[in-house]
């Protein structure tokens, strides 16, 4: 497929999936923040998650992390790259350009997706019933998911896909745990008090891992949080399980056997995943959870970065290139999974 | 559609029949959810210079257009018999010029046809065929007769929305479609496909779509094609020429490129043949072409055929060529360029419709009844300054059928654009791109001049003026599972 179309698919998953996130972890500061009125909203943090603190101080000045500001900043902003509107907005600006590769299907699941959001932008009463609206927003982008997985064939458009989908989900889980760890570490006097309870659920909550989490291991504990998050093998949410579906892509769309690299993003996913899969919480925290992570997302980016270099980038002609290569076959582990 | 305004043709009857029975409100309603269905499908165009939101749809207009079937024979044989002359026309213009050595069109004109390239001489395209795709502009007066209005050689426009209208309207009236034998247009992706292929080089050539890319504002349309062909939609920056071929950049290194369907203009196309300042094309592809190792749709160079004042001769190459009179006529046409026809043209200018040789869009018109008498004035002068670049027109009675406005139905002037591929034989899809003049009394229905469209119901032969009995088998659709 053209360079420049795997591109496209790719970053489309990614918005999608990023306006999703931002609408989950919102969400759950709302709620938050209606059980809690006396503890104070924090509204920061949020911005924190998507990485754009700067522009909004810019925008907004220190200090001035209102929940009205924030969010406004992260749903109908269009001057906030990451606000939902501008993520929506860019995943349909991808989808546009390659509408005659992804299903109609796709297509209009995302362009409905834009106007629900744009038409929710333009008459604010989304801001009234927030949870509603966010519960849209989740569920138009599990629904392009879903769409996808039932409408466009598992080749390597899909691959690709996927692949920045669960890059994109892994990123943000990992901000998740490490914005909020910080926050919601436990004064010594907070321990097993009901309100380190519930932050600790909130934080859960934001990865839709609550259920989830309580019938694995009952008993909150930020350890068991940190686990669950990191490195559970069947959660879809968790890193581990985003980054070894992930990599069983990458491998798909090369045709590379699993366990071998023939690019940097097949070796540094795959070095990452095996010491995922080793990995031990009580290490990990014994570290420092912030470092892990802060070490993580650079490893992460690299990914993204050698994706880029591998497959999109336009590069000069190489006359040995120009004799096509036939397509390797698609590995049968790369299925199966969305 | 009506002949009078109490009846309507007889293949229309039935339409206006149904119509008549439904309910005002229901019909305002059915035209509000089409136009949501084309918003939700994202069936839009883009227009230039407008910020966020930069895409409209193309008003619809869901009372659609009826032509009978013995219309349509007369319109498909008088479009084929046109494109083939046209095609020996642009081979010969490129090629020996014999009909500008036999005197029969002066080459003055054909040479100074801006869209005359030069640097396409003596460049014979695979199986001699230049114009893969036309559409070709007809209009109706008021006698019923089908004249053409001009041609359309260079990248027509308008198809998806014939195939998209199409599919608004099975929703909207599923039930007049089970009792009219409407032809289907759907095989046009398929057709337009074996157009392609036919030039290509080998047994199962790379076809690709070429588009200057989203912002353009038939973007739509290019996405829509390559997507229904299953073939690739490329951009310039996608392409690379290396050793006299055409390659695209995929993800796994560079992939031959057969056919390029090119939906950007000839100038575009290749910085090093014609503009070095365009972005939008390919460095070295006209040469590869040249060579004969890509095949370009349509060829460059093929518009000399659709100038305004060339178009005045096509009558006359189809008798040069084929020894047939022309099927369809001609617009009766000035051309200002003639001293005679130049002083009838001022005279009358009130009457007339002056149009630019190489504009479009509707852009470079006087309507000499609607303009003002300092318009008229003004076109004057452009004429007489540059004679070659004008031809002149009587205003036709324009057919009107109804539509939808506000709350009413009113009569509405028409065109109609049908599409021709010239591949192993020239194909006609039978209905075409019917543009309609929303705003009252108006005759420019250009989509950039507040146009609409609606969808064109060619009959099948044998049309009927009263519904078949019992009930419609159509091709298959109730065979019963399984057969």
């Amino acid at each position: 497929m053209l360079s420049r179309v795997a591109d496209a698919i790719y970053w489309m998953n990614r918005y999608v999936e990023r306006a999703e996130n931002v609408a989950r972890f919102v969400d759950v500061n709302l709620h938050l923040a209606l059980d809690f009125p006396e503890a104070g909203e924090q509204w920061e943090p949020l911005v924190a998650t998507t990485g754009d603190n700067e522009l909004f101080r810019k925008k907004y000045g220190e200090g001035h992390a209102t929940r009205d500001n924030v969010l406004d900043f992260l749903t109908f902003d269009r001057e906030s790259p990451n606000s939902i509107v501008s993520c929506l907005q860019l995943a349909r600006e991808n989808a546009r350009s390659v509408r005659e590769i992804i299903s109609s299907e796709m297509w209009e699941q995302v362009n409905h997706a834009y106007l629900m959001v744009t038409e929710a932008a333009r008459t604010k009463a989304a801001l009234d019933t927030p949870h509603d609206f966010f519960t849209e927003v989740k569920q138009a982008s599990h629904q392009f998911v879903g769409t996808t997985y039932l409408t466009m064939s598992h080749t390597e458009a899909w691959h690709f896909g996927r692949l920045g989908r669960l890059l994109e989900r892994a990123d943000k889980t990992s901000r998740i745990l490490d914005v909020k760890y910080f926050l919601l570490l436990p004064q010594p006097s907070d321990v097993g008090t009901t309100l380190d309870a519930l932050h600790w659920s909130a934080l859960l909550r934001s990865a839709s891992a609550f259920e989830m989490f309580r019938k694995k291991f009952h008993t909150i504990t930020p350890n068991k949080v940190v686990e669950y998050l990191l490195l559970d093998r069947k959660f879809p949410r968790s890193v581990f399980y985003c980054l070894s579906k992930a990599e069983r892509s990458l491998h798909a769309i090369t045709g590379a056997q699993m366990g071998t690299w023939t690019n940097g993003a097949e070796r540094e996913l795959g070095r990452l995943n095996s010491e995922l899969s080793y990995a031990d919480t009580r290490e990990i925290l014994g570290r420092g959870l912030h470092e892990y992570i802060d070490n993580l997302q650079q490893r992460l980016n690299y990914v993204g970065q050698s994706v880029f270099e591998t497959f999109f980038a336009m590069k000069e002609v190489d006359p040995d290139e120009t004799r096509s290569r036939p397509p390797p076959p698609l590995s049968s582990t790369g299925l199966g999974d969305a | 559609m009506f002949e009078d305004p109490k009846t309507p043709r007889p293949s229309a009857s039935l339409l206006a029949q149904r119509l008549g029975a439904l309910d005002p409100v229901e019909l305002r309603q059915r035209q509000i959810a089409a136009e949501r269905a084309l918003l939700m499908r994202g069936i839009t165009f883009n227009v230039y210079g407008d910020a966020a939101g930069t895409e409209k749809i193309f008003p619809f207009d869901i009372i659609p257009r009826v032509i009978g079937a013995s219309d349509w024979r007369t319109i498909e044989r008088g479009l084929k018999q046109r494109v083939r002359a046209l095609n020996l026309f642009i081979g010969d213009i490129y090629g020996a010029r014999k009909i500008i050595k036999d005197g029969i069109v002066p080459e003055s004109l054909v040479l100074s046809a801006s869209s005359y390239l030069p640097a396409c001489n003596g460049i014979r395209p695979p199986k001699d065929i230049f114009c893969h795709v036309v559409g070709t502009d007809l209009v109706r007066d008021r006698d019923g007769q089908f004249y053409v209005l001009e041609d359309n050689l260079r990248c027509p426009s308008g198809v998806s929305y014939v195939l998209e209208n199409r599919q608004v309207m099975k929703r909207t009236f599923p039930q007049i479609f089970d009792q009219l034998r409407v032809r289907p247009v759907d095989l046009y992706p398929t057709k337009l496909l074996e157009t392609l292929q036919h030039v290509g080089a080998n047994g199962s050539p790379t076809v690709v779509v070429l588009t200057p890319g989203v912002y353009n504002s038939a973007y739509f349309e290019h996405s829509f094609l390559a997507q229904q062909m299953g073939v690739e939609l490329v951009e310039g920056r996608d392409l690379v020429v290396r050793d006299d071929r055409v390659y695209m950049r995929t993800t796994r290194g560079f992939q031959r490129v057969d056919v390029i369907y090119r939906r950007i203009d000839d100038v575009f196309l290749d910085p090093k043949a014609f503009r070095p300042d365009s972005l939008l094309g390919v460095p070295g592809l006209v040469d590869v072409y040249r060579a004969g190792k890509v095949a370009l749709a349509n060829a460059p160079g093929n518009g000399v055929a659709d100038d305004k004042v060339v178009y005045a001769y096509v009558p006359k190459m189809i008798e040069y060529y084929l020894g047939e009179k022309a099927i369809l006529p001609n617009v009766p046409t000035y051309m200002c360029e003639d001293p005679k026809d130049l002083a009838h043209v001022v005279a009358n200018i009130g009457d007339l419709v002056v149009k630019a040789a190489n504009e479009s869009g509707g852009y470079g018109m006087l309507v000499g009844p609607q303009a003002s008498k300092a318009e008229q004035e003004d076109f004057k002068l452009k004429v007489q300054k540059n004679p070659r670049n004008y031809i002149a027109q009587p205003m036709l009675g324009l057919s009107r059928v109804p539509t939808i406005v506000d709350d009413a139905i009113e009569g509405r002037h028409v065109d109609l654009r049908p599409y021709v591929l010239y591949g192993d034989d020239i194909f006609v899809l039978p209905g075409g791109l019917t543009r309609v003049a929303l705003r009252k009394g108006s005759c420019v229905v250009n989509s950039s001049q507040g146009g609409g469209s609606k969808d064109t119901w060619v009959l099948a032969e044998g049309d009927s003026l009263s519904p078949p009995p019992g009930p419609v088998a159509t091709n298959g659709q109730s065979q019963s599972q399984g057969s």
